[in-house]
């Protein structure tokens, strides 16, 4: 561990804006691009569904 | 999934077939969603924990084990996406265009996401968030040509014609990936040379294991969104046909929706 406390990590050496504003795009990204195509294959499933059941 | 289990004698063509591709991409999607989130808990502990802070750039250095994985993935997923859009146009193998299509997406996020990490680690390191240097410029390409290979095949209804357009236009796209690679030793210009080579590093242990870490989490990535995205464009454009129809009657098939 090469951090003394906790506000040390998030402070990241005075470049906490700049590693954390990297690190917290990136995650919201790869949160909300998964989630879009999860709806997309939800919506074709329920189009499937509906097209064949009439 | 039975229709894995129909298929006796497997070839290299077999999971060519829409039908048994879309069974074998449900089966992986959820270890490669485990992989991705075991291989990120470890890189980013390696990365954030225990990797030393850099001498010159201190703890800005810190972006490179998001920066460069997305980068060298955005450039590898941009070739894999060109080589099967044109395998599918080719060939008229329909599999390999919807994959193709499949592989956009994430291809233009881990670009964007290459372009943002940059240009937060450009402003404490260059004093810049961003210069139309070549490296910096030619991936700015890159994300268009994402953009472009997205609306293009997303404008055009008729599934071929899509596919065939898609493919040329991801085709000439191929030539700015060399571009990217090696601006920085063609124009010497601000964004530096790579660090990572086959050959000895200039790179500490903990930093370079971070970083591998880090690009494999985000493999899993491409891997589990590509799947789950070229299912969906399965569904999509087989409606009509009969393994689609026997599917959609199926116990299970939609486990998250309402029965219509």
């Amino acid at each position: 561990m090469i951090w003394n406390s906790f506000s040390d990590f998030l402070n990241m050496g005075g470049y906490g804006l700049y590693v954390w504003g990297s690190y917290g795009v990136t995650l919201v990204v790869m949160v909300i691009e998964p989630l879009l195509a999860r709806r997309r294959l939800h919506n074709a499933r329920q189009a499937a569904a509906r097209e064949n059941s009439v | 999934m039975n229709y894995l289990a129909q298929q006796p004698g497997l070839r290299w063509s077999t999971f060519s077939a829409p039908s048994r591709f879309y069974a074998l991409a449900g089966l992986c999607v959820p270890w490669m969603w485990a992989a991705c989130v075991l291989l990120a808990v470890a890189g980013l502990y390696v990365g954030l924990f225990l990797a030393p802070t850099d001498a010159t750039q201190h703890d800005a250095y810190r972006v490179i084990f998001i920066h460069v994985p997305a980068a060298l993935l955005s450039m590898l997923i941009y070739l894999v996406m060109a080589f099967w859009a044109a395998w599918g146009w080719i060939f008229n193998a329909r599999m390999a265009s919807m994959y193709a299509r499949a592989l956009a997406p994430t291809g233009a996020v881990l670009t964007f996401i290459t372009l943002w990490t940059g240009s937060l680690w450009g402003k404490p390191t260059w004093g810049t968030w961003w210069v139309w240097d070549a490296r910096i410029t030619s991936y700015f390409i890159l994300l268009l040509l994402y953009i472009g290979y997205i609306a293009l095949t997303e404008a055009i209804d008729d599934v071929r014609r899509s596919a065939h357009a898609g493919a040329l236009l991801a085709l000439v796209g191929v030539v700015n990936i060399p571009i990217i690679y090696f601006s920085v030793r063609w124009w010497n210009t601000l964004h530096q040379g790579q660090t990572i080579k086959m050959t000895g590093t200039s790179m500490e242990q903990t930093m370079r294991l971070s970083m591998w870490l880090m690009m494999f989490s985000f493999w899993a990535y491409t891997f589990a969104m590509a799947f789950t995205r070229s299912r969906a464009i399965v569904l999509e454009q087989e409606a009509d046909t009969e393994w689609v129809k026997a599917l959609s009657t199926e116990k299970g098939f939609n486990p998250a929706g309402t029965k219509p």
